[in-house]
């Protein structure tokens, strides 16, 4: 693996190799006295963040730190960015200083894709942090490993993704990923976000949740993202709730064993009612703690192998 | 499995050195200098630690154990510890799948820890077993067992109980094989080479 740019097209026998040597990596941390391996010393690895996050940045930086790679954040607003330079100058600037790897999140879709084209000559790896509306590939994975661990297989699970699909790379890397790894995937949202061209997409479509719960074994939920939002894509935040928020109600037509999954951040009484992310099948918590493990062996793959050239 | 005569060549260039026999024999020989070595007993107090390093030490390391519990009357608790995240030669070849490390309830901490391979040649696996180890608690003391000894030590490592030494040249393999793992057991040469 070079870079990690999408879960579109990625091959479902390195997405597993992936995820197993998260859970592996997962098993050997757990209880240990010294939760730092020396897998990557001597590694730098950049976080070159656009868009404010705190999961994805804090658990790659953790991620990283704890395979004792070097870890270096930058953001946006307290670098030459905001003196005007560009994404491409400014991503030579951290090649040339040393990066193995820089991590990129960027409200543009494609700038990670445009990225790993200018940094290729330099061996540098890219991973895509969320690239606007297009992927999140390392959500994707963590969303994955935390089904695996809940469900034992992927494999002929039916996973509805619920929500704001259109603004969504999580839903989108989410459908590649999850499709691939044998599971089927029902988006469940009202027309208005759903993406277009959906029907080329490997999934069933529905509008109406209260229909799908009970057929599920996991319900992921999205966030409404209202600062992608220009213009009316629903009547009220509260009708929106109504259609297709996850109430304690709803909560109890799901099977006694699906999980319910949320990228975060969380709109409680949004999108999901605070007594149902709290609930024991929630896994939200879970799949923060695998999101570490994921990155890790992220971080693993692309790093710890033979050096190109 | 068919009897075949010691050292016999095969069709693809390979020799066997020990046969499924010779490792069940070479097995109860290394248990009985553990327990004369660790003073084991049924009233010893704690029991040393037997891990495996993956793929083929973690077999071994159990049926060690097995041995030592039928001879001393008292099961040593037995555990994995890979050390792929503690290679040296990682950036040399790509990535590699990670094992299961599996450290008994009782953990490491002041005990006696046997670490237990397949063969000893460079150094580096035990090498980076130890700093695996260090990872994992304070061991009393580290030892050491394996299967063949087949020299070209690169680091001032040594074994403390060794199956069998078997003089090779670095252009051969040598290559234990377990009926776990391989579907038998046997300890086989393969490649050019001068004869030993």
């Amino acid at each position: 693996m070079k870079h990690l740019l999408a879960t579109d097209g990625l091959e479902p026998a390195l997405a597993t190799a992936v995820l197993d040597t998260a859970d592996e990596l997962k098993r050997t941390l757990l209880g240990r006295e010294v939760r730092k391996l020396p897998t990557l010393r001597g590694r730098t690895v950049i976080t070159l963040f656009y868009e404010n996050s705190t999961r994805t940045r804090v658990s790659f930086e953790i991620a990283g730190k704890w395979m004792s790679a070097d870890v270096i954040n930058v953001s946006s607003s307290a670098s030459s960015v905001s003196k005007g330079e560009s994404l491409r100058d400014t991503a030579l600037t951290l090649a040339a200083a040393g990066a193995d790897c820089v991590i990129i999140r960027h409200p543009a879709s494609g700038a990670a894709q445009r990225l790993a084209g200018w940094l290729d000559e330099a061996g540098t790896a890219v991973v895509n942090a969320g690239d606007g509306m297009h992927e999140h590939p390392t959500q994707a994975l963590l969303d994955a490993a935390t089904l695996r661990e809940r469900l034992g297989t992927l494999d002929g699970r039916r996973v509805a993704i619920v929500g704001d699909v259109l603004h969504s790379r999580v839903a989108r890397s989410n459908i590649h990923l999850l499709t691939a790894l044998g599971a089927e995937v029902v988006l469940v949202a009202p027309p208005t976000l759903l993406p277009p061209g959906v029907e080329a997409l490997p999934v069933t479509v529905s509008h109406e949740l209260d229909a799908e719960l009970p057929g599920v074994d996991a319900v992921m939920m999205l966030r409404v993202q209202a600062e992608r939002m220009h213009g009316g894509f629903f009547p009220s935040a509260r009708e929106y709730s109504i259609a297709y928020g996850l109430s304690e109600q709803r909560l109890k037509m799901l099977p006694e064993h699906a999980v319910v999954l949320h990228p975060g951040p969380m709109l409680r009484g949004m999108e999901i009612a605070s007594a149902v992310a709290d609930a024991p099948s929630s896994a939200i918590t879970e799949q923060v703690r695998n999101g570490v493990h994921v990155r890790m062996a992220v971080l693993y793959h692309l790093l710890a192998g033979e050096d190109e050239k | 499995m068919a009897s075949r005569p010691r050292g016999a060549a095969e069709p693809d260039g390979e020799r066997e050195l020990l046969s499924s026999g010779d490792v069940a024999r070479t097995i109860a020989r290394m248990a009985h200098q553990v327990i004369e070595k660790t003073a084991l007993g049924a009233e010893s107090g704690d029991l040393p630690v037997l891990l495996g390093i993956p793929t083929r030490g973690t077999p071994l390391a159990d049926r060690l154990a097995a041995r030592i519990a039928e001879f001393a009357g008292v099961a040593p608790p037995t555990g994995a510890l890979d050390i792929t995240l503690y290679r040296d030669d990682l950036r040399r070849r790509p990535p590699r799948p990670l094992a299961s490390t599996q450290l008994p309830v009782t953990g490491i901490d002041d005990r006696v820890v046997i670490l237990v391979d397949d063969v000893l040649f460079s150094g580096r696996t035990v090498r980076a077993a130890l700093d695996a180890l260090r990872d994992h608690g304070r061991p009393r003391s580290v030892q050491l067992a394996v299967l063949v000894d087949r020299g070209h030590r690169e680091f001032p490592i040594r074994a403390d109980y060794v199956g069998k030494n078997v003089p090779t040249s670095r252009a051969e393999e040598v290559h234990v094989l377990v009926s776990e793992v391989d579907g038998r057991d046997a300890v086989v040469l393969r490649g050019k080479g001068e004869s030993v």
